[in-house]
C-alpha cells in the first residue's frame, strides 16, 4: 500500500467516513423524534407553513423575455468582473502580454455590447 | 493493340450522348445513334481479336492500364482492361449479339414516349457489361456486376407506371442484393489472403490458398453467381423480368447479364481447381435447376414466361459445365444459347409485335400464314435448344452433357438428370412452337382474353407480374398505339425489317455456331484450343466411343420430347392438363414460399426492428425506472420521455461502458 | 493552500508563451471573421442585403483553407510543432481536418443562403454563428491538451445548440436546439469528467506529457485513467453519435433547420472524430490501445447494427439520413478502432469524403422539403426524377456514394476505413460492417427508387433550386466523383497527414 496512488485514494476514506457520519447522524436524529413525537394527522398540517402565503394558481408563470436579456447580460458582465479582477492583483506577474490578453478578452465582450446596443436590447419598452 | 479502351468506351460515349441529346434527337436517331455505338464496339473487339489470333497462345493478350484508381500503399487497383481468349470471346459475343439486339429494338420501340431514354439504358448496360468482363480485377468486375444490375432493374421496369413491373424491378433487384454479398465478401477474403484483386496474379497465387479458404471464396462467389445468373434458390426474379421491353428480355435476361456469373467463376478457375467439393455442389445446383426450371417452363402460357424458365434452365446446364470444371463447354454453350435464345426472344418479341402486345400463347394458333420469317428463324432456334443435330445447342449441350457423364462417380446421375431437363426443354419447346405457329385454330379469332381462365402462376400474390398483360398495358396506352386489345378481325402482320435483319443473322448463327467446337477431332476444337490455355482445373471428356453413344441418346432424347410434344398438343391424342400441372404453373410454388416466408415473418421481424428504437430501447430504460420503484417513489416519472428519457439512454450507457472498465480495473 | 501563496508571493513574471501567429492563423481567420461580421452589422446603419453575409463567410472559410496551404508545406518540410506553449499542435491531420471543416462552412453557407431566402428569415447570426462554431470545431481539430479540447468542444457546441433552434417558427427547431442543449450539456459533463480523472492518473492535461508519462510509467492501478477514458469516450461519443449515446441524434438532425443539419453531420462529425482520434489512437494508443479496443470495438458493432437497421424503417427521409449517419459514425469508428497510420489515413478519407456526401445529401433535402422545410417525407420524393430530373440525378450519386459503390468517394472510404480494420486484426468487423452496408444499401435504393418509380399522388411539385443550393450540389457531386474516380491525391494527402503529438519546446 506504499504506492501513492492508494495514499491519494485513502485521503477520499476520510471524506468517506465523515460522509457516512453524517447520514447515519440525521437518520437516527430523526428516527428518534418519530419515535418520541406523538403522530396526529390534520388537514391543517398539510397546508402551507404558517407564515407563508397559500399558493394560488400555476406554477408556471411567464415573465417578459427581456428580463432574461438583462441576466444575460448581466451574466456578460459578472464573468468579466471575475476575470478581470484576479487579473488586475497581479498586472505585473502577467506583464505586457497580460494586458493584451485582457485587452482582447474586453474587446469581444464589448463588441456583444454594441451588437446587443444594436439590436435595440437596452432599451425598455 | 491499346485501342481496346475503345471497346467500352464508345457504348459509353453513346450513353453520354443520348444523355445530353437523347431528346433531340428522338426517334429513331438516337437509337441508330446507340446501334452505331455498340456495332463499332463490335468491330474494334473483332479486329483485337485477329490480331490475337496472329500470336503465339501466351502472349494472347492485351492489358492496358487506364490509370491507377487506387495508388500506392498496402493495397493498389489500376483501372485496367484484361483481353485474353476469354474475356475476348465474351467481348465478340456481347457486342456482336448487343449490336444485333439495338437494331431491333430501333424498330420495336418505335413509338415508344421514351425512346431515347431506353436506348441511353442500354448503352449503358452494354458499357457496364464490357466493363465486367473486360476489368482486370474483381473491383473494375464488381464495378461493371453492379452496372449491369442497375440497368436491369431499370428496364425490368422501364414501363414503371404499372405497378406489377416497378415490383418485378424491385424483387430482382432484392435478391440480386443477396448474390451482391457474396461478390463482396468474397473480394475481400480473396484480398485478405492473397493482398491482390487481379485476376492474373489471383490464379497465379490460387495454389497457394488454403482449402477452405478456396472452398469459402468460391462458394461466396457461387452465392453471387446464383443472384445474378438466376440459379437455385434465387431464380424467381428471372421470370418476372420479363415484365422488360422484349430486347431487354433477349439482350440482358437471355445472352448477356444472366451469364456473368458463369464467366465469373470461369475466370476465377484457379481458384475453382482448389475449392474441392464447392465444384460438386455447383454441379448439383446447376442441374437441379435445369430440372426444375424446365419443369416449370412445361405450364407457362405466356410466351415470354416459358423463354424465361427455359433460360433458367439453360443457365443450369453451364454451372453443370462449370461445376464439373468443364469451362469449355460452359462457354461453348454460353455462346450458342445467346444465339439461339436471343434469336427465339426476339422472335417472340416479332410475334406480340405483331399481335397487338398480346402474349399469351393460348390466343395465337397458325401463325407460320402470317408470320413466314418469324416462323423459319424461330423453327431454326427451335430446333437449336431442343438439342437435334446438327443445330448449335446440339453440339454443346452435347459436350456439357458428357462432361458431365464423365465427372467422377456421381457422373452418370448428373447426365441423366441433365439429359431428363434436356428432354423437357425438348417438349415445352415444341409446345411453344406449336401453340403459337401451328394448330390450325386461330385462337384469338375465337377464344377473347376473358373466357380463359388464368393460367400458371399469373395469379399469384402480388410480388408476381400478371401473366398475359405483362407491361404492354401501360406500354401501349403511353405510346398512343391502338393495338390495347387484341381483337377478333385482327390480321397479324410481319415486324419491319430492322426487327427481321437481326433474326436472320441470328438465325444464321444458331445453325452454325457448333462449329466452333467439334468434338470428332481435337483439331476441330476450335474454342477448347482457343481459351484453354487461360484456364486451370482438370477435365476431360469420355473416349470417343462413349461420346457417340451419349450422342446418339441425347438426340433420341430429344426427339422423344418433340413427339411427345406432338402427340398432346398437335394431335390432341393426351389432354394438356395431364402434363401441365399446377405445381408446374407456379413453378413449384417456390416463389409463393419466398412471398409467404418475406411477408409473414419475415415482414413482421423487419416490423419489429422498425419498433426497436420506441419500445425496447425506451421500455429497457423504463424498465430500469419500474424495477426500482421498491427504492422509492422518486424515480416514479420516468414516463417514455423525451429528454430525459434520451439523457437515461445515455446514463445507462455510460454505466454499461464503467462496468466494462470495472472488469479490466486493478486497484 | 501553500501553492496558492507560493504564487503570491512569487514576484518574477509568470512564463508567457510566444504566440506564433502564423501557425494558428486558420483559426484565427475564422473567429475573427466571425467576430467582424458581427461588429460590421452592429456599426453598419440600415440592414445589409442577405447575399453580403454568405459571401461573407464563403470569403472568410476560403481565406482559412488558403491559409492552411503555407502550414502544410511548412508542416510536410519541417515536420510537425506545437505551438501555444504545447496548448496546440501543428500536423498534418490538424490541418487537413481545418480544411474539412472550411469546406463544410463554404457548403453550409451556399446552403443557407438559399434557405434564408426561401423562408424569410434573415439576419447575419446564422453565419456568424457557423463561423464561431467552426473556429471551435479548429481549435478541437488542433488541441494538443485535454482542457483545449474541451474549450473547442464548447465553443463548437454552444454555437450549433443555438443555430439549431434558430428557425423561430418551426417549433421542431425549437425543439431539436433544446434537446441537443440539454443532452450536450449532460454529454460534456462526461466528457469534462474523464479529463479531470485522467489528469489525476497522470498529472496533466497536455497530451504530449501525457503520452511520455504513459510511456515512462507504469501504472500499476489503473482505475483513474479507466475511468478517466471511459467517461471521455462517452462524451466524444455523444458528439459523434455512437450508440448507445446516439438516440439525440435522429430528432435533432430532423428538427434543425436543414442547412444547420449538414453543417452538424459534417463539420461537427469531422472535428468530433478528429479530437477522438487525438486522444485515443495517438496519446493512448502506443500503451493503452489494449485496454479501450474492447470497448470501441463493442461499440462499432452497436453503432453500425443499429444505425443500418433502425434506417430502413424510417419513412422520413432526414431521419433516415440521420440515422445513416449514425451507421457511417460506425464506420470511421472502425478507422479509429484500427489505431494504426492506416487507420488515421483512412478515417481522414472518410471524415472529407463524407464531407462531400452528406452536405450534398442534405443540400438536396432542403431544396425538396421546400418551404417551411417540412415535406421531408419519402412520398415528398415520388416522381421527382420527372419533375426534376436533375436533383434526382443528383441524389442518386450521392446516396450510391453513401452506398459504397465504386467510383464514388464512399465505395474507397468504407474501402480504407475496412482495410485498416482488417490489418488490425478486426477482420470479424469488417464483415460485420459489410452486412451493415448491404443494409443500408437498401435504404438508400428505397430513396432511389422512390425518386425514380413511384407514382407521385396527384401533381407531381417541381421544387425550385435557388442558385447558391445548386452551386453546393454541385460541388459536391463533383467532389464525391472526383474522389471516386481518382482518389490518388486525397488517400496521398490523407496518408500524410498521420496524426502527431509534439513535446513542448520543440
Amino acid at each position: 500500500m506504499s504506492n501513492p496512488l492508494s495514499a491519494f485514494l485513502r485521503d477520499y476514506l476520510t471524506v468517506g467516513i465523515f460522509a457516512s457520519l453524517a447520514f447515519v447522524l440525521v437518520g437516527l436524529l430523526l428516527f428518534i423524534s418519530w419515535l418520541v413525537r406523538p403522530d396526529r394527522r390534520q388537514a391543517q398540517k398539510y397546508i402551507a407553513y404558517e407564515s407563508g402565503v397559500d399558493p394560488v394558481g400555476d406554477m408556471w408563470s411567464q415573465s417578459q423575455v427581456r428580463y432574461y436579456i438583462f441576466a444575460l447580460l448581466f451574466v456578460m458582465f459578472d464573468v468579466e468582473a471575475v476575470f478581470i479582477f484576479p487579473w488586475a492583483t497581479q498586472l505585473e506577474v502577467f506583464g505586457f502580454f497580460g494586458l493584451i490578453e485582457m485587452t482582447i478578452f474586453i474587446v469581444i465582450l464589448l463588441l456583444g455590447l454594441v451588437y446587443a446596443w444594436r439590436k435595440g436590447v437596452l432599451r425598455w419598452v | 493493340m491499346d485501342a481496346i479502351w475503345l471497346i467500352p468506351a464508345l457504348p459509353v460515349a453513346g450513353f453520354l450522348l443520348l444523355v445530353v441529346a437523347g431528346r433531340k434527337l428522338g426517334d429513331p436517331a438516337a437509337g441508330w445513334v446507340a446501334t452505331l455505338a455498340v456495332a463499332g464496339s463490335f468491330v474494334v473487339s473483332a479486329a483485337v481479336f485477329l490480331h490475337l489470333l496472329g500470336l503465339p497462345a501466351e502472349e494472347r493478350n492485351v492489358t492496358v492500364t487506364l490509370w491507377q484508381w487506387l495508388p500506392a500503399g498496402s493495397f493498389q487497383v489500376s483501372f485496367g482492361l484484361f483481353f485474353d481468349q476469354l474475356s475476348g470471346v465474351m467481348c465478340l459475343f456481347i457486342t456482336g449479339i448487343g449490336a444485333l439486339i439495338h437494331l431491333y429494338a430501333v424498330g420495336y420501340m418505335k413509338g415508344d414516349p421514351h425512346y431515347s431514354r431506353f436506348f441511353v439504358y442500354l448503352n449503358l448496360f452494354v458499357a457496364s457489361m464490357l466493363l465486367l468482363v473486360l476489368g482486370d480485377n474483381l473491383l473494375m468486375t464488381f464495378l461493371g456486376w453492379e452496372g449491369v444490375g442497375a440497368c436491369s432493374y431499370l428496364l425490368i421496369s422501364f414501363w414503371f407506371t404499372d405497378p406489377a413491373n416497378a415490383s418485378a424491378g424491385k424483387k430482382a433487384f432484392v435478391t440480386n442484393r443477396i448474390g451482391d454479398l457474396g461478390f463482396m465478401l468474397a473480394t475481400f477474403l480473396l484480398f485478405v489472403s492473397l493482398g491482390t484483386v487481379n485476376y492474373t496474379e489471383i490464379n497465379a497465387a490460387a495454389p497457394k490458398l488454403a482449402g477452405v479458404t478456396a472452398t469459402a471464396v468460391a462458394l461466396l462467389f457461387f452465392l453471387a453467381a446464383t443472384g445474378k445468373s438466376a440459379q437455385l434458390p434465387l431464380f424467381v426474379w428471372l421470370p418476372d423480368a420479363m415484365a422488360g421491353p422484349t430486347p431487354v428480355s433477349a439482350l440482358i435476361h437471355a445472352a448477356t447479364m444472366v451469364t456473368s456469373g458463369v464467366f465469373l467463376l470461369t475466370r476465377l478457375s484457379g481458384v475453382m481447381a482448389e475449392a474441392g467439393w464447392a465444384n460438386g455442389l455447383i454441379a448439383w445446383v446447376g442441374v437441379l435447376t435445369a430440372l426444375v426450371a424446365a419443369g416449370a417452363g412445361v405450364a407457362q402460357n405466356d410466351i415470354k414466361k416459358v423463354l424465361a424458365y427455359s433460360t433458367v434452365s439453360q443457365l443450369g446446364f453451364m454451372f453443370l459445365a462449370v461445376g464439373t470444371q468443364n469451362y469449355v463447354g460452359a462457354i461453348f454453350h454460353m455462346i450458342t444459347h445467346a444465339f439461339f435464345k436471343a434469336l427465339l426472344f426476339l422472335g417472340a418479341g416479332a410475334v406480340i409485335y405483331s399481335m397487338a402486345h398480346e402474349q399469351d400463347m393460348r390466343r395465337y394458333g397458325n401463325l407460320r400464314k402470317y408470320l413466314p420469317v418469324t416462323f423459319v428463324t424461330m423453327g431454326i432456334g427451335w430446333l437449336a435448344i431442343s438439342g437435334i443435330p446438327p443445330f448449335s445447342g446440339f453440339w454443346s449441350k452435347d459436350e456439357v452433357l458428357a462432361g458431365a457423364f464423365n465427372a467422377g462417380p456421381a457422373g452418370p446421375v448428373l447426365w441423366f438428370l441433365g439429359i431428363t431437363a434436356a428432354v423437357l426443354t425438348a417438349f415445352y419447346m415444341t409446345r411453344l412452337m406449336i401453340m403459337t405457329f401451328f394448330g390450325g385454330a386461330e385462337h384469338w379469332r375465337t377464344d377473347a382474353a376473358e373466357s380463359l381462365p388464368e393460367g400458371g402462376a399469373d395469379e399469384d400474390a402480388e410480388l408476381s407480374v400478371a401473366g398475359h398483360d405483362t407491361g404492354h398495358g401501360a406500354h401501349s396506352d403511353d405510346a398512343g398505339h391502338d393495338h390495347h386489345h387484341l381483337t377478333p378481325d385482327h390480321t397479324p402482320r410481319e415486324a419491319p425489317v430492322t426487327m427481321l435483319l437481326p433474326l436472320v443473322v441470328l438465325a444464321g448463327l444458331a445453325v452454325v455456331g457448333g462449329l466452333m467446337n467439334l468434338p470428332f477431332s481435337h483439331r476441330l476444337e476450335n474454342l477448347a484450343i482457343w481459351i484453354e490455355p487461360v484456364l486451370a482445373g482438370e477435365h476431360e471428356l469420355p473416349g470417343a466411343a462413349v461420346l457417340w453413344v451419349l450422342a446418339i441418346l441425347a438426340t433420341a432424347g430429344a426427339v422423344l420430347g418433340v413427339w411427345f410434344s406432338y402427340r398432346v398438343y398437335q394431335q390432341h391424342k393426351v389432354a394438356p392438363e395431364k402434363v401441365e400441372k399446377p405445381v408446374l404453373a407456379h413453378a413449384w410454388y417456390i416463389d409463393e414460399t419466398y412471398a409467404k416466408v418475406v411477408g409473414g415473418p419475415g415482414e413482421a421481424s423487419f416490423d419489429a426492428v422498425a419498433e426497436f428504437d420506441q419500445k425496447v430501447v425506451d421500455g429497457a430504460v423504463n424498465g430500469v425506472g419500474s424495477g426500482t420503484r421498491w427504492i422509492g417513489r422518486a424515480l416514479r416519472p420516468l414516463q417514455p420521455g423525451f429528454v430525459r428519457s434520451y439523457a437515461l439512454g445515455v446514463a445507462v450507457g455510460s454505466v454499461l461502458v464503467l462496468a466494462f472498465v470495472v472488469t479490466r480495473m486493478s486497484l | 493552500m501553500t501553492g496558492f501563496v507560493a504564487v503570491l508571493a512569487a514576484t518574477e513574471d509568470i512564463p508567457t508563451p510566444d504566440v506564433d501567429w502564423s501557425a494558428i492563423a486558420p483559426n484565427l481567420i475564422l473567429m475573427l471573421g466571425g467576430i467582424l461580421l458581427l461588429t460590421v452589422v452592429s456599426v453598419v446603419r440600415g440592414r445589409l442585403p442577405g447575399w453580403f453575409h454568405a459571401v461573407w463567410t464563403i470569403s472568410v472559410a476560403t481565406a482559412a483553407i488558403v491559409a492552411v496551404v503555407p502550414l502544410w508545406q511548412r508542416v510536410q518540410d519541417s515536420g510537425p510543432e506545437s505551438v501555444l506553449a504545447g496548448a496546440l499542435v501543428l500536423d498534418g491531420f490538424s490541418l487537413v481536418v481545418t480544411a474539412t471543416i472550411c469546406v463544410s462552412v463554404i457548403l453550409a453557407a451556399l446552403l443557407l443562403e438559399a434557405y434564408l431566402r426561401r423562408e424569410r428569415l434573415g439576419g447575419p447570426e446564422w453565419y456568424v454563428l457557423m463561423l464561431l462554431s467552426a473556429s471551435g470545431g479548429v481549435t478541437m481539430a488542433t488541441a494538443n491538451d485535454l482542457v483545449v479540447v474541451f474549450i473547442g468542444l464548447e465553443i463548437l457546441s454552444v454555437a450549433v445548440y443555438v443555430l439549431a433552434a434558430m428557425h423561430r417558427r418551426r417549433v421542431s427547431s425549437q425543439e431539436a436546439g433544446l434537446k441537443y442543449f440539454v443532452l450536450g450539456a449532460f454529454s460534456s459533463a462526461f466528457l469534462l469528467y474523464g479529463i479531470a480523472l485522467t489528469y489525476g492518473a497522470t498529472g496533466s492535461t497536455n497530451l504530449s506529457r501525457i503520452q511520455a508519462f504513459l510511456a515512462d510509467t507504469v501504472i500499476t492501478q489503473n482505475a483513474l485513467l479507466l475511468g478517466g477514458l471511459a467517461f471521455m469516450l462517452v462524451g466524444f461519443g455523444f458528439k459523434v453519435a455512437v450508440v448507445p449515446f446516439h438516440n439525440w441524434k435522429p430528432d435533432v438532425y430532423q428538427g434543425s433547420p436543414t442547412p444547420v443539419t449538414a453543417f452538424m453531420a459534417t463539420a461537427v462529425t469531422a472535428a468530433a472524430f478528429a479530437a477522438l482520434l487525438r486522444v485515443y489512437v495517438t496519446t493512448f494508443g502506443p500503451t493503452y490501445r489494449t485496454e479501450w479496443q474492447p470497448l470501441v470495438a463493442a461499440l462499432t458493432v452497436l453503432t453500425l447494427v443499429v444505425g443500418a437497421f433502425l434506417a430502413i424503417s424510417q419513412t422520413n427521409v432526414k431521419r433516415m439520413l440521420a440515422y445513416s449517419s449514425i451507421n457511417h459514425a460506425g464506420f470511421v469508428l472502425l478507422g479509429v478502432l484500427a489505431a494504426s497510420a492506416a487507420g488515421d489515413a483512412a478515417t481522414l478519407f472518410y471524415l472529407v469524403a463524407y464531407t462531400f456526401m452528406a452536405a450534398g445529401s442534405f443540400a438536396v433535402v432542403a431544396v425538396v422539403g421546400r418551404r417551411g422545410d417540412g415535406h421531408h417525407d419519402l412520398s415528398d420524393y415520388q416522381g421527382l426524377s420527372r419533375s426534376r430530373p436533375g436533383l434526382a440525378l443528383v441524389f442518386t450519386i450521392l446516396l450510391l456514394s453513401q452506398a459504397g459503390v465504386p467510383l464514388t468517394a464512399g465505395f474507397l472510404a468504407k474501402f480504407y476505413v475496412l482495410a485498416a480494420a482488417v490489418e488490425s486484426g478486426y477482420t470479424w468487423l469488417a464483415v460485420l460492417a459489410m452486412l451493415t452496408a448491404v443494409v443500408s444499401a437498401f435504404m438508400y435504393l428505397r430513396i432511389v427508387v422512390t425518386m425514380y418509380f413511384a407514382e407521385p399522388e396527384g401533381e407531381p411539385r417541381r421544387p425550385r433550386i435557388p442558385a447558391a443550393a445548386g452551386l453546393a450540389m454541385g460541388l459536391c457531386v463533383v467532389g464525391v466523383l472526383v474522389i471516386g474516380i481518382v482518389p490518388g491525391p486525397l488517400s496521398d494527402v490523407a496518408n500524410d497527414a498521420v496524426s502527431q503529438l509534439v513535446a513542448v519546446g520543440r
